[in-house]
C-alpha cells in the first residue's frame, strides 16, 4: 500500500534523496488506491460517510493543488451560478470524479432553492 | 426608605463573597428566546424521521421541502436510512440507559445511533447526568489511549519562542500542537518553526496552524503542517453562511484534505449560534447535536466541541456545562474523534474552571484539551486557555492524584533547557540555509530562557513576516526544510519531519481519532479501538506511563530528607552524662525527642533546633530559673517526652520539643496529653514564641500566671505543605528510638 502518488515506494523516500532533490511533493502525496484503502477500513469500523469522503478524496486525489482550492472557492456561498455549479459538475464527471460531480449537483439544486447561489 | 446600595456588601459575609473571583463571570437568567438555554429550547423539535422510497421526507418535524441546508445535507448523507425507522423507535430513556451500561457494547451503540435524527440524539443526551457522562464518555470515546493538546503560540510569532516552546510542549508528552497568529500572513513562517520545534521534542507530534480555510489547506499542500482543525460548522443556516461555507462546500473542503492525506477535523460547539445572533429559539444543545450530524454526513472523522470559543456562553445558563460534556459524548456517540473544549477560558475562578474539565479528565478522550495553553496566557493568540503554562503541575499533580492518565508527563529543568535550546539551533539553521532570516545569538539565548515573549528584547518583529514572503513566493516546502535540517546536522529532526509526510502516504493516520506515539505507531479507531467493558476493562497506561503519571519532580523520600537535615549538622551537642532528678525549685527540664542531636538538626520552621534551645534557655533565665537539656531517649511521643521532663525537673514543671519544632509545657503530676500549653504549628513558630514558652515555664515553675500566648494559626493549607515531611521525620525520630536512659545535653555556645 505504501507508494506515493507519483508512484514512488515509499522506501525510496529519504533524506538523502531529499537533499539530492529527487524528491517532490507528488512523491509525498497520497495514492487514490491508498484512500479507497482507507475508505474500506472506515466501512468496516462503522463509519460510511467517512469512507464516502475518503472516495471523494480518491477523485480529488487526482487534481491539481489549484484545481482543488479553486472548487472549493466555487462552492462557498454565492460564488457560482446554478449554471456554473452544473457546468462544473458536467466536467467533473467527465474526469472520472463522479462522487463529487454529484456532490456539485445537489449543490446545484439546494442552492437554488435557499438562494445561496450568485444570482 | 431609601433603597440600600448592596453591590460592594452591606455585611462582612457578603462583601467577602463579591470580592470573589467567580462573581467577574457573566451568569445569564435563561432566555430561550434569544438561545440562551442549555437544553430544550422554545423551538426544538420532537424527534421524527419518515423515509419514503429509500430516502428521508420528514426529519425532526420539518418536510422536505422544507429543509434548510443543514437538514438537506444530514437526511442525504448522514443518517443511516436502512436502520433509521428502527432506531427511532428506541425509547430514548432506555438507550440513554444501555450509553452506561458496561455490558452494552460501544459498537452496537454507534451503529443503531448512526440511525438517528439531531433532535433524537438530544434528547438521548438530555437523560445523563455529570456522573452517567462520566461513564458514557469512559466507554463510548474511539481511542483507547487518551491524549492531549496544546496551543504554542505567541504575541510576536517569534520563530525561536514558537520552536522552544513547542519542543517544550511535546517534552510535557503533548502529542498535538495548534499554533495561530496575530498577523495572518506570518503563518508559513509559524508552522515551519512550530515543525521544526516538535521534530526536536520527538516523533509523530502533530501540528497545525490555524488560518483562513483556504490558507491553512494551501499551507497543508507544502507540507509544512500535518492536520488541520479549524473547519467550522454551525446549527443554524443563517449562521453557516456568515462563516462563508455550506455544508457542501465544508464536504468539499474534507475530502480536499484527505485528498493530500491530511488528518482534519471540525470545530463546533454550543452557544456560538446564540453568541452571534441567530439561535432561532433553539437550545445550544440542540445546535450542536446538529453540528455534530453535519459533520457525520460530510465525512469528517472527528470533531472538536464543547463550547470552544463559546464556551462561556454555554456556562453562564443552569446546566451548561453539563451540556458542554454532553457535546463531546454526541462526537463519541457517533463514532467520531472527540477534541472535548477545555480549550477557552470559561471563568476567572480556578474552582470553577477546574470543575468544568475534571469530569472529562478522569473519564479521558480523545484529547482532553483541544487547546491547553502551554504558553503564558498573554500571548495565547487563540485567548487564554482553560489551562495555561502555569497549571501544567497543578495538571501533573492532578493526573497523580487520581492514577488517570491525562496525556501529560513531567520534564526536568535540564531536559527542557536543553530542549529548547536545540529547538533555537534548529530552526536558526532552517531559517538562515533556506534565506528567511537571520535569528541572532542573542535573541536565541532570550527564547531559550524566556517565559514568554515579553521577556525577549532582541526579536526582530519583521522577520517573520519577510520570512512568510519568502517561503510563499520562493514556494518552500517541507522538502526544503527537510533538506536544511539535514544539511545542518540535525538528522534526527530531518527524520521526524520526514516521517511525518510520509504518514500522509500511507494515509494510516486519516482514520478516527489517529494519533502517532513516540515510535510513529499510529493509535486509532482502528488500530487502538477503546475496549471498555466495566472494571478491569479498556485503557490501562503500561508500567512506564504509570510510572511517568505517578513521579513528579516535587516528590520527596525520607533519604532526601535526611540528606536535607544533615545539611545543617552541628557539633554543638555533646553528651555530658546521664541524666538524675533534680530538687532544686529553680529546676525546669527541656525534654528534647530521639533524634535531637543525631539525625534532626532544623525545625520546620526552617529554625536550626540549637536555635529553639537558645530561646527556650534564655526565656528560663529571664525569669530566673535555670534549664538543663535532657534528650528523653525511649519515646518520641511529644506529651511523654514532656512529662519525663517534669518528672525529673526540681520545680515539676517540664518542656518537651520534638526536633521538628513541636513544643509544649507539662507538668510532673498532670497526665501524658493534658498539657498546660502547646505549640502544635510547629512550621509557624516564631524565635519569640519559643523565648515565650521559656518564660512561661519559668513563671509556671514559680506559680505565677504565664503570659497569654495565641497559637499563630493562618489561612495557608499549613498541613499541605508539611505532613508528608512530618510523617518523614517522625519516621526518622522512630530510628533513633531506644531504651537508653535520658541524657543530659551540653550545647557548646
Amino acid at each position: 500500500m505504501s507508494k506515493g502518488y507519483s508512484g514512488i515506494d515509499a522506501d525510496e523516500i529519504t533524506v538523502d534523496n531529499i537533499r539530492h532533490g529527487d524528491i517532490n511533493l507528488d512523491d509525498i502525496r497520497i495514492h487514490p488506491d491508498t484512500l479507497e484503502h482507507q475508505a474500506q477500513l472506515a466501512e468496516d469500523t462503522g463509519n460510511p460517510q467517512l469512507a464516502g469522503n475518503f472516495r471523494r478524496a480518491a477523485e480529488l486525489a487526482r487534481f491539481t493543488d489549484e484545481e482543488v482550492l479553486r472548487l472549493y472557492e466555487a462552492l462557498r456561498p454565492n460564488r457560482s451560478s446554478v449554471q456554473e455549479l452544473h457546468v462544473i459538475a458536467q466536467d467533473l464527471a467527465s474526469r472520472g470524479a463522479r462522487r463529487n460531480a454529484e456532490l456539485f449537483l445537489q449543490a446545484a439544486d439546494v442552492y437554488a432553492r435557499r438562494g445561496l447561489a450568485k444570482k | 426608605m431609601t433603597e440600600r446600595d448592596n453591590s460592594n456588601g452591606v455585611t462582612g459575609r457578603f462583601r467577602l463573597m463579591n470580592q470573589q473571583p467567580v462573581n467577574l463571570d457573566g451568569f445569564a437568567t435563561p432566555a430561550p428566546e434569544l438561545g440562551l438555554i442549555a437544553f430544550q429550547g422554545t423551538r426544538d423539535p420532537i424527534p421524527s424521521i419518515i423515509v419514503e422510497n429509500g430516502s428521508i421526507v420528514e426529519l425532526d418535524g420539518r418536510i422536505k421541502e422544507e429543509f434548510d441546508s443543514i437538514d438537506e445535507f444530514i437526511a442525504t448523507h448522514g443518517i443511516d436510512i436502512a436502520i433509521a425507522e428502527e432506531s427511532m423507535a428506541i425509547d430514548s430513556l432506555q438507550f440513554a440507559r444501555k450509553l452506561v451500561d458496561p455490558y452494552e457494547s460501544r459498537d452496537a451503540l454507534v451503529r443503531k445511533a448512526a440511525g438517528m435524527t439531531p433532535a433524537k440524539l438530544a434528547e438521548i443526551l438530555g437523560h445523563l447526568n455529570a456522573a452517567e457522562l462520566v461513564m458514557a464518555m469512559t466507554k463510548l470515546r474511539a481511542r483507547r489511549t487518551p491524549s492531549n493538546q496544546a496551543h504554542v503560540c505567541n504575541r510576536s510569532d517569534d520563530p525561536l519562542l514558537l520552536a522552544a516552546d513547542t519542543a517544550t510542549a511535546v517534552a510535557f508528552g503533548f502529542r498535538e500542537i495548534e499554533t495561530t497568529v496575530p498577523v495572518l500572513a506570518d503563518a508559513p513562517s509559524n508552522a515551519v518553526a512550530v515543525s521544526v520545534g516538535a521534530a526536536v521534542g520527538s516523533a509523530g507530534v502533530l501540528v497545525q496552524c490555524s488560518v483562513e480555510e483556504a490558507a491553512e489547506l494551501a499551507m497543508g499542500m507544502r507540507g509544512l503542517v500535518s492536520y488541520a482543525e479549524t473547519v467550522s460548522l454551525y446549527g443554524t443556516e443563517q449562521i453557516f453562511i456568515d462563516g462563508d461555507d455550506t455544508p457542501w462546500s465544508k464536504a468539499f473542503l474534507t475530502s480536499g484534505y484527505a485528498s493530500r492525506g491530511i488528518k482534519m477535523r471540525v470545530t463546533s460547539g454550543g452557544g456560538a449560534e446564540a453568541l452571534m445572533g441567530g439561535a432561532e429559539q433553539c437550545s445550544m444543545f440542540y445546535l450542536e447535536s446538529r453540528c455534530v450530524a453535519l459533520a457525520r454526513a460530510i465525512g469528517a472523522q472527528g470533531v472538536q466541541n464543547g463550547g470552544i470559543d463559546s464556551a462561556s456562553v454555554a456556562a453562564a445558563v443552569p446546566g451548561g456545562v453539563r451540556s458542554l460534556m454532553a457535546e463531546n459524548v454526541l462526537v463519541m456517540l457517533l463514532n467520531l474523534e472527540a477534541c472535548t473544549g477545555n480549550d477557552a477560558l470559561m471563568s476567572e475562578s480556578d474552582v470553577r474552571r477546574t470543575s468544568r474539565t475534571h469530569p472529562i479528565f478522569i473519564a479521558g478522550s480523545d484529547f482532553i484539551c483541544s487547546g491547553f495553553g502551554s504558553i503564558q496566557k498573554y500571548d495565547n493568540m487563540f485567548g487564554p486557555s482553560n489551562w495555561n503554562m502555569e497549571d501544567i503541575d497543578d495538571y501533573l499533580v492532578m493526573q497523580r492524584d487520581w492514577g488517570v492518565d491525562g496525556g501529560l508527563r513531567t520534564a526536568s529543568e535540564e531536559k527542557i533547557e536543553q530542549l529548547r535550546r536545540r529547538a533555537t539551533e534548529a530552526v536558526s539553521a532552517v531559517y538562515t540555509w533556506l534565506g528567511l532570516g537571520d535569528l541572532t545569538a542573542s535573541w536565541a539565548e532570550q527564547a531559550i530562557y524566556a517565559a514568554g515573549s515579553k521577556d525577549i528584547e532582541d526579536a526582530d518583529l519583521m522577520l517573520p513576516l519577510n520570512a512568510s514572503a519568502t517561503i510563499m513566493n520562493t514556494n518552500i516546502t517541507m522538502l526544503d526544510v527537510i533538506a536544511a535540517l539535514a544539511e545542518n546536522g540535525f538528522d534526527v529532526e530531518a527524520e521526524r519531519c520526514l516521517d511525518m509526510l510520509k504518514a500522509r502516504v500511507t494515509g494510516d493516520y486519516l482514520q478516527t481519532a489517529a494519533i502517532f506515539d513516540e515510535n510513529m505507531n499510529v493509535l486509532s479507531l482502528v488500530t487502538d479501538p477503546n475496549d471498555y467493558a466495566g472494571p478491569g476493562t479498556g485503557y490501562k497506561p503500561s508500567p512506564v506511563r504509570q510510572a511517568e503519571i505517578d513521579t513528579i519532580r516535587q516528590q520527596v523520600s525520607v533519604s532526601d530528607l535526611r540528606v536535607e537535615q544533615s545539611r545543617y549538622r552541628s557539633l554543638d551537642f555533646h553528651v555530658s552524662g546521664t541524666a538524675e532528678i533534680c530538687h532544686d525549685p529553680r529546676d525546669v527540664v527541656i525534654g528534647v525527642s530521639p533524634a535531637t542531636g543525631r539525625d534532626i538538626w532544623r525545625t520546620l520552621s526552617g529554625m536550626l533546633v540549637r536555635d529553639v534551645l537558645d530561646e527556650l534557655l534564655a526565656g528560663l533565665e529571664e525569669e530566673g530559673c535555670i534549664g538543663r537539656v535532657v534528650r528523653i531517649n525511649d519515646s518520641i511521643d511529644l506529651g511523654i517526652i514532656g512529662l519525663g521532663a517534669a518528672r525529673m525537673s526540681g520545680s515539676g514543671i517540664g518542656i518537651g520539643l520534638q526536633a521538628k519544632g513541636t513544643a509544649l509545657i507539662h507538668r510532673r503530676e498532670l497526665a501524658p496529653l493534658a498539657n498546660l500549653d502547646l505549640y502544635s504549628v510547629a512550621p509557624s513558630v516564631t524565635p519569640r514564641l519559643y523565648r515565650l514558652m521559656g518564660i512561661n515555664a519559668g513563671r509556671y515553675a514559680k506559680g505565677m500566671t504565664p503570659e497569654p500566648v495565641r497559637n499563630p494559626y493562618s489561612d495557608e493549607a499549613i498541613e499541605a505543605r508539611y505532613h508528608t515531611k512530618v510523617v518523614s521525620l517522625v519516621a526518622i525520630e522512630r530510628e533513633c528510638c531506644s531504651n537508653d536512659a535520658p541524657e543530659l545535653l551540653d550545647i557548646v555556645r
